[in-house]
Formats: structure tokens, C-alpha cells, sequence
């Protein structure tokens, strides 16, 4: 009896071992640590690496400019986009751009209403990579127009025509969100940053940092008078960023499924475009977070368990893009219509095969790995796996715009197309703005949302604050310190 | 002495946790303070119940701003569409509501968004870039992991003395006198390279 008793208590220890959730702030940080070590990175002088990847990203970026001069002087020829595929690279990229910045949204809108508290140490690079991401798609459509000097007569405006905007077309529907997206991504962002940046406000040491710091903190004082209304703010944000993200990529997807051409014209695209936007977006998250928590030590903010719950993310994310993939296929089928069957027997076995195989490899079977506790556990094997959809998400938008058009109704018309060095310059110009635009952010803000985080831990709780200071002196048991996410 | 009580702004107490300035809050709001202000780096949880806040009136300018982003999608959509320049397009309706749902949607997000950083803007005075409690050096730790209660000066029930008495009695230590002139307060009003280690 004795024995079954000891034996009970010891299964429910072990048990208890693994349910026991783990803390969001490892090693029960104190409040000033988290200040230290988020500022610091800002305060410090800038490290020597950062500087020579700042100049390598910095030249790469100036790509982006030099390509967009020699495409407006020269003419759009030097795309190689032409009759029949007449979107090619540049609208793979927006929809590529666009997608990524969708995670940054996801992190701080839904697992905000949620209740996800463990979003707080990732979301604020999140929302950065979400706008520089933005900026990045921007681009490749306001160039795509041909004649930028004219991509003002997409805002209604009046103009020498006198014709104002469609609004029945989708394209312009895109402006709309695209340009909404931005802007209210740029507020919900700023709006969190302001009771950060006060941090730095009170901790500099020159003159210049603290005006630059105190006019981009607005005379923030932490008053609950304020607080009161700020929290309440930040939720209706929230609130309307939550349809925003979900509408943005479905109005991309609109551009294709409003259209008949088969293989765009479909009706799973919305759903399907925000399910790859959030994992290609993830992905990118974990790509740009892991090297800088090494970097910075940053561990017991953005502890194992967050990346492990972004594994797990891209593992759902990416299974459901697997269905989307095979859905279309049986719609295909389903359809009997043999424009439909041909388009996506072409996608997977015509020219262009090696582009789907690719997708195929990187978007379905990669994540299959985080299925792997080891795989979601060690960050460096995170970062080799997240590449995969970093790529494949690029492919998927690839082959769905340019396998559905180079061979449509008439094989009389049918193409292949190629990019040129332009085409690919710029591109890659497009990334190291990216990155770029992220190193900054690094450097000149803090990377790592202070004030949610110290809201998060336990000694921010005033109710948990009695109790834990009572048997903390006398057992400290790990237990009633955990935070409860 | 007349000078500086004429700017004096109120008085100041520390305190080291979250929960003690909570059961602070709460005593002084039970006192009947009304001019008195507690400061945070994060929004403490009861807070506001404590310091008996109505709800924030923030949602009804982000209510405002979105019905106007609604109205001018449908102004602006049925101005141009179907009265100024009516155009067929694919044999398209001028003006029908499932063409105008996008627009609809994404100008009534964005002029509620708009509306809702006005509202917070108006309802918190913000910008304001100088303010007496920023001339307390103690309150510097507001961002890091500083709490503190301020009575104001302007409050009826205020006097140097009592108040300070109250300060005391709810936990607060470190009391020292706010001053509107950054002259007249004892500590280096702003960080100097020097104070600041």
C-alpha cells in the first residue's frame, strides 16, 4: 500500500514535470534586466559585424534603385516579361513581399486577441519585418505599371482624362488594401513603440539621443491616466488588424481568382494565399530572429518554447498549403473541363515541373520535419529547415503566375518565360533592402517589446505578487512564479 | 519659499512593487483624491478599477472614424462610378454593392484606425514633452522598473503635510516634493552624461 502510494506520487511528479507550462521570461528575470538587456543593444556602439553587413546589405539594397533607374530610362523591355506571360518575376515578388509581412500582423493582431502572451518577445521585429516587407512589395507593382511617372491615376484623384479609377477591378481593390495594410501596420507599430522608446528616452546619455528618443516617445510618462486609454487603443488595433491580415492576402488573391484563366480562377485561392502568407511569413520571422537572439543573447526572452510554437505554426500552415495544393488538383479533375485538367497537368509536368517539384519539396515535405521534437527544439536546425519555405514560398507564387499563363486557351500563343539580369537584380535588391531596413531597426530601436514582456511576468501580476513574496522566502517553489500563457 | 509652494505640483512617493502600488492606488482613491496620477512601465492589471476609471472613450472616436471611412468609400465610389463619369466596364452595373465591399472594407479600417490614434492623441494630451514629474530624478525609473504615486497640488484635499502623511502610511518611500520649475527642484532635472552611469 505504502509502495503503490510512493509509486502514485512519483508518476505524478513526473507528470507534473511535463505539464508544468514553462516560463515566457526564462531564469525569473527582474524588471531592470529586461530594460538592460533590450537597450543595450541600442546604447552600445555598434559591433563591427554589424557595420560590414550593414555595408554589404546597404550596396545590395542600392540595387533596388540602380535596376528601377535603368528599367524607367531604358523601357519595360528589359524585363523579360512578355506576351502571353505578361506578369512574371515582378508580381511573383509583391506576392512573395506581401506574404512575408503577414506573420508580423498575425503575432501582433491575433495571438493578441488571443491571448497568446507569448507573442510579446517576438512580435515587435515581427512588425517591423512586416513593413519593411511591405515596402519591398510595394515596388514591383508601382513599376509594373510601365509608366510610373503615371501610377498616380490609381489614386482618385481627378486627372487631365477625366475618368476616374474602376472600382469594379480587383487590381484597384489591391491598392486599397495593400496601401491600408501599410499604414495601419506602421500605427499599430509605432503605437507599441512608444512607451519603449520613453525607456530610451530616460536612458541616454547625450543630448541628441534623448530629442531624437523624447519627440518619437511623445512625452510618454507611463501614467495610468494614459495607460487606461492606451490599452484600450492598442486592442481596437488589434481588433481591426485581425479582418485587415486576413483580407489583405485574399484581395491579392482576387487579382487571380476574379480572373478565368485556368488556374487562377478558383475560389479556395483566398484562404490558401493567407494560409501560405502566414507560413512563408513565420518563416521569415524565424529567420531573422535566431541568428539575433544568438547574437544578443537575448534566450530568456525569446526562450526554446516561442520558437517551438512557431515550428509548430509552419508545421499546420504549411500541411494545410499541402491540401490547397491537392484540393486544386481534384477541382481539377472534378471540373472535367480540359482547360482546367491541362493547366495543371502542364503545372506539374510541362516546362515549368521543376519549379512545382521544388514548391512540392519545400512547402510540403520540408515542414513534415518540425512533426520531430529534436527538429523544433535546436535553433540551428530550425534555421536550416525554415529556408526551405523562405524559398518554396517564392516558387508557389512563381508557379501560379507564370504555369497558368504560358500556355492558355490558344497553343498558337503559347510562351516560355525567362528572367533577365534585370529581372533577377532586382530582386535581389529587394532583399537587401530587407535586410537592410532590419539591421537598422536593430540598431536605432529596441528589438524586443519591453513593457509586454515585463507585463508578462510574474512579478507583474499584483495578484500572484502576495503569495509568491510570502513563500518566497521560505520554499521558493518554481511553480507559483511560472507565468501561465 | 512663497515661490517655489506657488509651483509646487504635488508630491511624490516610490514604491517597489506592482502590487503594493496597486493597494496604494486603492487607499488613495478610498481617501477621495481626485487631482493624483499613479505611474507604471507597464499597465498594472486592476489599475484602473483601483483609481475607479470609467471605460475609455477611445472606442467611440474609433467608432467615428470608421463610419466615416464607410460613408466615403460609398461616396467616393458612387461619385465616380454611377453621377460624374458613369462608364460601362464589361457591361457592369455603375454602382453595386459586391465590386464596392472591398473598398468599403479597407476605407472603414483605415479611418478607424485613423480615429482611434486621434482618440488616444485627444483623451491623453500626448505630445507633451514637459511635464513636472519629469523634473523628479527618481522618475526616470517610470520606463525600467519604477512605480510611484503623485498627489497633486491642485487637489483640494492637498497639504504638504497630510499628503505627505498619506504617502507614508500606503508604503511609499523615497517622498519628495514635484515642482513645476525645473530651477527650484533639488535634483538635476534631466539626465547628464554624468548622472547617468
Amino acid at each position: 500500500m505504502r509502495a503503490d502510494n510512493s509509486s502514485a506520487q512519483a508518476a505524478f511528479a513526473h507528470a507534473s514535470d511535463y505539464l508544468e507550462r514553462r516560463p515566457l521570461v526564462a531564469n525569473r528575470r527582474p524588471l531592470s534586466w529586461i530594460t538592460d538587456h533590450v537597450c543595450r543593444i541600442v546604447e552600445q556602439p555598434a559591433p563591427m559585424w554589424w557595420w560590414i553587413l550593414t555595408i554589404f546589405f546597404g550596396a545590395m539594397a542600392s540595387l533596388t534603385p540602380a535596376m528601377l533607374t535603368y528599367l524607367v530610362s531604358t523601357g519595360v523591355g528589359v524585363w523579360g516579361l512578355n506576351v502571353p506571360v505578361c506578369w512574371a518575376w515582378d508580381i511573383t515578388n509583391f506576392v512573395f513581399w506581401i506574404g512575408i509581412g503577414h506573420a508580423g500582423t498575425l503575432i501582433s493582431a491575433i495571438l493578441f486577441l488571443t491571448r497568446q502572451k507569448w507573442r510579446t518577445s517576438i512580435n515587435r521585429s515581427a512588425e517591423a519585418m512586416t513593413i519593411f516587407a511591405v515596402i519591398c512589395a510595394g515596388i514591383f507593382p508601382a513599376f509594373h505599371v510601365g509608366r510610373v511617372w503615371m501610377a498616380w491615376f490609381l489614386a482618385p484623384v481627378p486627372n487631365a482624362n477625366a475618368i476616374w479609377q474602376n472600382f469594379r477591378s480587383p487590381l484597384l481593390w489591391d491598392v486599397f488594401a495593400v496601401s491600408t495594410y501599410f499604414t495601419v501596420s506602421l500605427i499599430f507599430w509605432y503605437l507599441g513603440l512608444i512607451p519603449d522608446l520613453a525607456s530610451l528616452r530616460d536612458r541616454a546619455k547625450t543630448r541628441f539621443r534623448q530629442m531624437a528618443y523624447g519627440l518619437l516617445a511623445m512625452g510618454w510618462r507611463g501614467s495610468n491616466r494614459h495607460w487606461t486609454h492606451y490599452e484600450k487603443a492598442y486592442l481596437i488595433l488589434a481588433g481591426i488588424s485581425t479582418p485587415l491580415v486576413l483580407s489583405v492576402h485574399s484581395v491579392v488573391s482576387f487579382d487571380f481568382a476574379t480572373s478565368i484563366v485556368p488556374g487562377w480562377h478558383t475560389t479556395i485561392f483566398p484562404p490558401y494565399f493567407v494560409a501560405g502568407a502566414i507560413f512563408g511569413g513565420f518563416a521569415m520571422v524565424l529567420t531573422l530572429l535566431i541568428p539575433f537572439r544568438e547574437i544578443y543573447g537575448l534566450h530568456d526572452l525569446v526562450t526554446d518554447k516561442h520558437i517551438d510554437n512557431m515550428c509548430k505554426i509552419i508545421l499546420l500552415t504549411g500541411s494545410l498549403v499541402g491540401y490547397a495544393y491537392a484540393m486544386e488538383f481534384f477541382i481539377a479533375w472534378y471540373s472535367g473541363n480540359p482547360f482546367e485538367i491541362y493547366a495543371f497537368t502542364n503545372r506539374a509536368f510541362g516546362p515549368y515541373w521543376w519549379a512545382y517539384w521544388a514548391m512540392i519539396t519545400c512547402n510540403v515535405a520540408a515542414p513534415q520535419l518540425f512533426w520531430f521534437k529534436y527538429c523544433r527544439q535546436n535553433p540551428w536546425v530550425v534555421l536550416a529547415i525554415v529556408m526551405f519555405p523562405n524559398t518554396g514560398m517564392w516558387y508557389e507564387r512563381f508557379v501560379i503566375i507564370v504555369t497558368s499563363i504560358h500556355r492558355d486557351f490558344l497553343p498558337s500563343s503559347w510562351g516560355y518565360f525567362s528572367p533577365t539580369w534585370v529581372d533577377i537584380t532586382l530582386f535581389i535588391g529587394t532583399i537587401g533592402l530587407f535586410v537592410f531596413l532590419f539591421l537598422l531597426f536593430v540598431r536605432f530601436l529596441p528589438i524586443i517589446n519591453m513593457f509586454e514582456v515585463k507585463n508578462i511576468t510574474p512579478e507583474a501580476d499584483p495578484h500572484t505578487q502576495d503569495s509568491h513574496s510570502e513563500q518566497d522566502s521560505t520554499i521558493s517553489p518554481p511553480s507559483s512564479t511560472k507565468v501561465h500563457a | 519659499m512663497k515661490r517655489s509652494e506657488k509651483s509646487l505640483h504635488g508630491l511624490g512617493a516610490e514604491f517597489p512593487t506592482a502590487a503594493s502600488l496597486l493597494h496604494a492606488a486603492q487607499k488613495v482613491q478610498a481617501l477621495g483624491f481626485r487631482r493624483w496620477d499613479v505611474y507604471s512601465p507597464f499597465p498594472v492589471h486592476g489599475m484602473d478599477q483601483a483609481m475607479g476609471f470609467r471605460r475609455s472613450r477611445v472606442s467611440l472616436f474609433s467608432l467615428i472614424g470608421g463610419i466615416t471611412g464607410l460613408c466615403t468609400a460609398f461616396a467616393l465610389i458612387y461619385y465616380t462610378s454611377a453621377l460624374n463619369y458613369p462608364l460601362i466596364t464589361q457591361g457592369k452595373p455603375y454602382f453595386a454593392l459586391e465590386p464596392s465591399l472591398p473598398i468599403f472594407f479597407e476605407l472603414t479600417i483605415l479611418l478607424t484606425a485613423f480615429g482611434t490614434v486621434l482618440g488616444l492623441l485627444l483623451l491623453t494630451l500626448l505630445p507633451r514633452f514637459h511635464h513636472p514629474v519629469f523634473n523628479w530624478d527618481r522618475f526616470q525609473r517610470v520606463t525600467d522598473d519604477g512605480f510611484f504615486i503623485v498627489l497633486e497640488a491642485a487637489d483640494p484635499q492637498f497639504s504638504n503635510e497630510t499628503s505627505r502623511k498619506v504617502l507614508q502610511d500606503i508604503g511609499g518611500t523615497h517622498i519628495s516634493e514635484i515642482f513645476q520649475d525645473p530651477e527650484i527642484t533639488p535634483h538635476p532635472a534631466r539626465p547628464t552624461s554624468e548622472v547617468v552611469s
